[in-house]
């Protein structure tokens, strides 16, 4: 295992030095200052702000802001329901694909607009090349970057100093600064280094080929390179084929697997630091990373230990799940040999605490304690470095919830970073912090509680109850990773000929997605908006610090209690029973 | 609010047209140029047909004939194969090495079926190894070999699977077994830089190398 311990902590020491270079670069891009990218995208940047005719020095307050970005939701929802629903006469459709159905769509949809990428849909046998880089991978920049502009207006809620004030920047030009200076850029150079590691572009129509012992196959081809990076970088996770990143096209090497898992933490972990610099104490943002990363670090380490040691119906059959000479052992079940049990489990660990949800190995056939991990990821509602944008102002939620408590307990009047916290506040913060788990359960008693839930359950016992709660848990979180026995979509052929959804899960998903992304995202923003208008006190000696490893110790304790209390009775029906028996069902 | 409906209008096309049509042709553009060969799918052709890709996995079995010489169906009219012994083989799959339609096995870890599921691969891998490597018992067979993969085209195996296969391979083949283990170390995908991910033998590219160096007749 030692090799793996190796691989983990060289994975953590890369993505701790690039924070502070990232992190840095953001905040001036979030500044509105010139960046090294303005001379080369300057008049690009110009340009944008012409054709949408907006005047980008115009602020809005946090109604405005807020029905900017839900407008220009609703009409790229719009917009991309029209396109796979007429994919029959799109170009770039060489395999010939009908279209999808309503109720998968719009699970679909409502999947991509929420950064959620949970599908129900194969996309090597349903999407034309159009539907997926026209239609998918765009919402794959456009839900990150909405998601980044949201803490980027919350953080300057928290820093403005002028009483009155109401601005909290301009949307568009949040919306193009990302997209131009940051996801664009990384993206360019993720793709190339991606490509030369044997990740596809490519127009062609899907390849025949004979094989070696003379049967006949084809090989799916399609623009993956430029859609993989983003659904890593943008923390989405919806893969170009089925299987995500365990296919060799999407991820054919133990370096591109390096590559996309950086990707993956590399801005989620890097707004900390942007954080810092824009409340002007990095101390802040490192205290925020340093609860993040040792919340991630246990998961890692449980479901590498968990993985390592093999499953029951292994030990139950007699296969040696023991390290032996040429091969690591553990539990390899819908894992591929060359990431092994330390690169899949720490993408178990990657993609659950950030809301990516790619996944290069099944869940399904994780270990209980391992599958553990994610179900607790979740548990956390995207505060372990989160979602791009999402993850920070989740967590700012808890920040400010763990202040009022800590003030509470210590006699002194709850504030943060010299702003006030008052009822308003905590009323919007307590609505922030519990919708998002609440849709997740109300939604799992729905589905288990009713007949409708039952026609997606693929296993039986505990782990048919694990497929379901993990759905809608991912789906309120939008994560959007999979116990993927859970279906909302019936395909007997390529193609969607013949296809249906299952409208009650694809229905239930796709609000409970949209639901758990809009309300937070609004709550966020009046959050902003009420403490942009308050007058910055001074610290003084009644102060709680919030940068001290106390603080730090508290924030991680709130976080888990939350987390826990809300979900532990209902993951002790499933993978804690699992994990703790070695029976099969 | 109507002026948010025009500049999401226009949002709508300005992004589309800059992130879902130049973007995609950009990073085409730039793989044509520099990596040709491996933004098309790193193909390998024979003869001038194509046989597959040095990334995906192929399936080595063969169909199973009765008496008379014809392909012996199960009840579904589905024909049943059993592993082709000249070659070596990769991991079980659940999608029968597709691929154009991947998907998960999905077999969990406490399922009364996954329990059958291993029986029947351990029991398979040991009927066909046993009779080139004497002596193998359960507790060698190596978890790849009995596990499903998650892509269901993995092209690698383990070096431990491989060695075991390799008594086979040198028998069927008449080649020495020193040789065959050459064949395999030159087609083992290392660690990148030795530090990040496990060492596998890629099944694809060492078959094909066999089968020029010692065909069979």
């Amino acid at each position: 295992m030692t090799q793996g311990w190796l691989q983990i902590a060289f994975f953590c020491a890369v993505l701790v030095a690039c924070v502070p270079l990232l992190g840095g670069y953001m905040a001036r891009v979030f500044r509105n200052e010139t960046v090294f990218l303005t001379r080369a995208l300057g008049s690009v940047e110009r340009g944008i702000y012409r054709l949408l005719r907006v005047d980008v020095t115009r602020e809005q307050d946090w109604k405005a802001y807020g029905t900017s970005l839900i407008t220009v939701s609703l009409l790229f929802w719009l917009a991309l329901y029209v396109i796979l629903r007429t994919q029959t006469i799109h170009p770039l459709n060489p395999e010939g694909f009908h279209s999808g159905t309503w109720d998968v769509s719009f699970n679909t949809v409502s999947s991509f607009l929420t950064n959620t990428n949970w599908q129900y849909y194969g996309g090597e046998t349903t999407m034309s090349y159009f539907s997926q880089m026209a239609g998918l991978a765009v919402q794959n920049f456009v839900s990150a970057a909405v998601g980044i502009v949201v803490v980027v207006a919350l953080i300057r809620g928290i820093v403005a100093r002028r009483e009155g004030n109401s601005g909290l920047g301009n949307f568009w030009q949040d919306l193009t600064r990302t997209v131009l200076y940051v996801l664009l850029p990384i993206s360019v150079i993720g793709a190339v280094l991606l490509m030369s590691q044997g990740v596809i572009q490519s127009f062609s129509h899907s390849l025949p080929f004979s094989s070696l012992n003379g049967t006949s196959g084809s090989l799916a081809m399609g623009p993956v390179a430029s859609q993989e990076v983003i659904k890593e970088l943008g923390t989405n996770g919806g893969g170009f084929f089925n299987v995500n990143s365990a296919f060799p096209f999407e991820n054919p090497t133990t370096l591109s697997n390096f590559v996309e898992l950086f990707l993956i933490l590399l801005i989620p972990a890097s707004l900390t630091y942007t954080f810092g610099r824009m409340v002007g104490s990095r101390r802040q943002g490192w205290a925020i990373f340093g609860v993040m990363s040792a919340l991630f670090v246990a998961g890692v380490v449980v479901v590498y230990l968990a993985e390592q040691h093999g499953t029951p119906a292994q030990h139950l059959a007699g296969v040696n799940t023991h390290h032996v000479a040429g091969s690591t052992g553990g539990n390899m079940e819908g894992k591929d040999q060359r990431f092994g049990i330390a690169n899949s489990g720490l993408w178990a660990a990657v993609t659950t605490v950030t809301s990516c949800g790619a996944v290069n190995a099944a869940f399904e056939s994780l270990t209980g304690i391992g599958g553990l991990v994610p179900f607790a990821n979740l548990s956390a509602s995207e505060t372990i470095f989160g979602g791009v944008g999402t993850g920070l102002y989740s967590m700012l939620l808890f920040v400010i919830l763990a202040v009022f408590i800590g003030g509470l307990m210590v006699g002194r009047t709850p504030e943060y970073l010299g702003k006030k916290i008052e009822a308003r506040e905590i009323k919007l913060v307590s609505i922030g912090v519990l919708f998002t788990p609440i849709a997740a359960l109300i939604a799992t008693a729905l589905a288990t509680g009713t007949k409708y839930g039952g026609p997606s359950v693929y296993a039986s016992g505990p782990q048919g109850f694990s497929e379901s709660i993990y759905a809608y848990m991912s789906q309120a979180n939008n994560n959007g990773s999979a116990f993927a026995g859970y279906t909302g979509y019936y395909q007997p052929n390529p193609g969607n000929l013949g296809a249906h959804g299952i409208s009650f899960a694809d229905l239930l998903g796709g609000l409970t997605m949209m639901g758990a992304r809009y309300v937070p995202i609004l709550v966020v923003l009046a959050v902003a908006g009420s403490l942009v208008r308050k007058k910055a006190a001074p610290a003084g000696l009644g102060t709680m610090r919030t940068d001290t490893p106390t603080f730090a110790v508290l924030l991680g304790g709130v976080v888990v209690l939350v987390g826990a209390l809300t979900f532990f009775p209902a993951l002790l029906l499933g993978p804690i029973v699992q994990g703790l028996t070695n029976q099969v069902f | 609010m109507r002026r948010d409906l025009t500049t999401s209008i226009l949002a709508v096309v300005v992004f589309t047209v800059l992130l879902g049509v130049l973007y995609p042709f950009a990073v085409w553009g730039i793989g044509q140029v520099a990596f040709p060969g491996k933004a098309d799918g790193s193909q390998i052709h024979m003869d001038g047909r194509l046989v597959g890709s040095s990334l995906i996995g192929q399936d080595f079995s063969r169909p199973v004939l009765d008496r008379s010489g014809k392909p012996k169906q199960d009840e579904d009219g589905n024909p049943i194969i059993e592993p082709d012994p000249q070659w070596f083989q990769g991991r079980p799959s659940a999608t029968g090495y597709s691929p154009s339609a991947t998907y998960f096995a999905n077999h969990g870890p406490n399922q009364a079926s996954t329990v059958a599921f291993y029986k029947d691969n351990l029991a398979g891998y040991l009927a066909l190894e046993r009779p080139y490597a004497r002596g193998l018992t359960k507790a060698q067979v190596p978890v790849d070999a009995v596990t499903a993969s998650a892509s269901g085209v993995d092209p690698h195996i383990s070096k431990a699977n491989a060695l075991i296969q390799a008594h086979r391979i040198a028998a069927v083949r008449r080649l020495p077994v020193g040789r065959v283990h050459q064949l395999i170390d030159d087609h083992t995908d290392g660690r990148f830089a030795g530090l990040l991910g496990e060492p596998g033998v890629n099944v694809v590219e060492l078959n094909i190398a066999l089968d020029k160096e010692a065909p069979v007749t």
